[in-house]
């Protein structure tokens, strides 16, 4: 155990020193001298030739990219080119918002697709199951951004259910007032291609032996389905679950757009439209660390739910 | 499987894998309607592409948002301008955030704009209605169908021929290419898809198809290549690829003449698969503003107008787009699973 963990913690270095390196030619090669961006956002002269100065763009490419990586291990990507907010700093005012978005997002819709999934399993051919899957088909057509054009217009502007869009101070009145029309269309986008993918696993333990055994000691249908195929098929969903949480941080930018929450996502499309390279690059690598990072867990923790799993 | 052997038919040629694939293909009903769609959509591309079709989507051919002429607001007298949403009686809470003029906003383009001012010369009424600067929805939707269509196909293409061809030379030759080309897709396999997207976006800096082609194309590769590289590693050293090396066969020509039709109905099932991935990436993209610049129009560039044109109650816009855009992708979706099952008997549903 303790060898795998540390040998998958050493195959992590080659692959984050290429999304370094990724990220390094990304903007300091296609993205051209910065120069002609930062002229853009400031007028000073001055404040850019410092820029030029810290990000070494006088020295050799080799002296640019040691101070992206000085960079990238002290957590220091200098300030915001828009905002002068140190990025650190902007991003640690960002996350909350966007976990108080996502993370009864994320609990609400795993719970939701999986007993749809099991559900699904149990009637599994029959015509409702068939119906369900072509509804699904459809609702995953539409784009993301009709679910929350309609829903935002319908349920907050026209009839007044929700607030329009809006932010507040406490967790509780956002999770109260502000969250929950986010959190619903979060979840009609993402419950079609969840419960889809659950099925499978659900449909993988289904004609298992356990499962047979099960049904001949005469348990009821409901207590095999949801205590003994449930349990088993959670493993996998688990695991992707786990290894699904960084990009969770993201996945919300829309929604985040749309209803005028002030959390990690928003900032960074902010920050696309402004140029803002040093928030960018900070958001890449680092996010692309803690997803190399939470697949480890997610290993993991299937090892600890099955004990059939052999980690090599 | 209609197919029997008699005895006196097993001198003919059997059919091939692609005949067999294609007789299953064509027992399948839905399969068969979803590629009649979308070869209903391709032919409308092909056609706007020529000009022969939706040529003139930018001209003013209706009064400012003329309503679609079987919706029930089109029986009201006045037409388009009538067709005002209920925001007037809405009475919001304090905790709400509303337009505040938008009760002043609605009585001003009443008085700017009577009802049936230029009658004569532009339409009240279209098929599928009209946008703000009264042009045809429905012109708008095919010509925006061209551009969403295409780069979704241009972007699926760069993105499986680059995964396939990374994946086969990965599989095939193995080693340090194997390791190199291995490590590249575990960079961008680290950095989730929307991140990369929009990084990408972002050093570009530049807006039109080609940029989205680009950005979504550089992206997307890395499913395709994983699957590729796991079927060249099979298929490597199966008894048919070593007779072709017994006999002096190249490696390109095994890689590509021998292994690739082989492998051709996994990399089918992809590409339209990613096309369907890219077609709505497309959508958001230019949404963002980092697709489709605002003088061309895409089913993207309509849904953000629909968004402010559903602030005033016009939403056929976004209708529009949404089923022109909800039928191609479904039909597609339906397609490719049609395929994945007619072309690979073993999978069974």
């Amino acid at each position: 155990m303790h060898a795998y963990v540390a040998r998958r913690l050493w195959q992590m270095l080659p692959t984050m020193a290429g999304v370094i390196l990724l990220v390094f030619f990304l903007f300091n090669w296609v993205g051209g001298d910065p120069a002609y961006v930062l002229a853009g956002l400031m007028s000073n002269q001055e404040q850019i030739d410092s820029i030029r100065t810290a990000l070494g763009l006088n020295e050799p490419l080799y002296v640019q990219l040691w101070i992206f990586v000085k960079q990238v291990a002290t957590f220091d990507f200098g300030a915001s080119w828009t905002t002068g907010e140190p990025v650190a700093q902007l991003f640690a005012s960002r996350l909350p918002a966007s976990l108080t978005l996502m993370l009864p997002l994320l609990v609400i819709e795993t719970v939701v697709c999986l007993v749809l999934a099991v559900g699904l399993s149990w009637v599994r051919g029959s015509r409702l199951d068939r119906g369900v899957m072509v509804f699904f088909t459809l609702l995953m057509s539409v784009s993301i951004l009709v679910f929350i054009i309609v829903g935002q217009y319908l349920l907050a502007y026209r009839w007044g259910l929700f607030p329009v869009q809006g932010w507040g101070d406490g967790l509780w009145k956002n999770l109260s007032t502000y969250a929950p029309l986010p959190i619903l269309l979060g979840l009609l986008v993402g419950v079609a291609p969840h419960t889809r993918l659950f099925r499978t696993f659900v449909l993988d333990e289904v004609d298992q032996d356990y499962v047979r055994t099960a049904r001949a000691k005469g348990l009821s249908e409901a207590r095999v389905m949801f205590v003994h195929v449930l349990r088993n098929a959670l493993i996998p969903v688990i695991t992707f679950v786990i290894s699904n949480i960084p990009g969770l941080l993201l996945g919300a930018f829309l929604l985040e757009r749309f209803f005028g929450i002030p959390g990690v996502g928003r900032e960074i499309i902010l920050a696309v439209e402004r140029s803002d390279f040093p928030v960018i690059k900070a958001v890449t690598v680092y996010v692309a660390l803690a997803t190399m990072v939470f697949n480890l867990l997610g290993d993991l923790l299937y090892r600890l739910t099955d004990p059939r799993v052999q980690l090599r | 499987m209609t197919m029997t052997l008699h005895p006196e038919s097993s001198t003919q040629t059997s059919p091939s894998a692609w005949q067999l694939a294609w007789q299953r293909f064509g027992a399948d009903r839905i399969g068969v309607w979803s590629a009649g769609i979308v070869l209903c959509f391709l032919a409308l591309v092909a056609l706007t592409a020529m000009n022969l079709v939706a040529s003139n989507w930018e001209k003013e051919v209706a009064i400012g948002h003329a309503p679609p002429s079987w919706a029930p607001v089109a029986k009201d007298e006045g037409g388009a301008v009538q067709a005002l949403p209920p925001v007037l009686d809405y009475t919001p809470s304090p905790t709400d955030v509303v337009d505040p003029i938008a009760k002043e906003w609605a009585q001003a383009q009443m008085a700017v704009k009577p009802a049936g001012e230029k009658p004569d010369v532009l339409a009240t009424h279209l098929p599928m209605g009209a946008d703000k600067w009264g042009r045809d929805v429905l012109s708008k939707t095919i010509k925006g169908a061209e551009t969403s269509v295409l780069v979704g196909l241009a972007a699926a293409l760069v993105a499986t021929v680059v995964g396939a061809v990374l994946g086969a030379v990965s599989g095939w030759f193995g080693g340090w290419v194997d390791d190199l080309s291995n490590w590249l897709y575990n960079v961008f396999h680290a950095i989730p898809g929307i991140l990369l997207i929009l990084a990408i976006a972002a050093v570009l800096n530049t807006k039109g198809s080609a940029a989205v082609v680009v950005i979504l194309g550089s992206t997307s590769w890395t499913g395709v290549y994983r699957l590729m590289r796991g079927e060249f590693m099979k298929h490597r050293e199966r008894e048919y690829v070593r007779a072709a090396d017994a006999i002096g066969a190249s490696n390109v020509r095994r890689m590509f003449v021998h292994i690739l039709p082989n492998v051709s109905h996994v990399i089918l099932v992809q590409y339209s698969l990613l096309t369907v991935a890219c077609i709505k990436a497309e959508v958001i993209l230019s949404y963002l503003g980092f697709g489709v610049p605002v003088d061309g129009v895409s089913w993207g560039t309509m849904l953000t107008e629909a968004q402010n044109d559903l602030l005033v109650g016009k939403w056929w816009q976004l209708l529009c787009a949404t089923l022109a855009m909800s039928i191609f992708v479904t039909a597609l979706s339906l397609l490719t699973d049609a395929l994945r099952d007619a072309l690979d008997p073993k999978v069974v549903q």
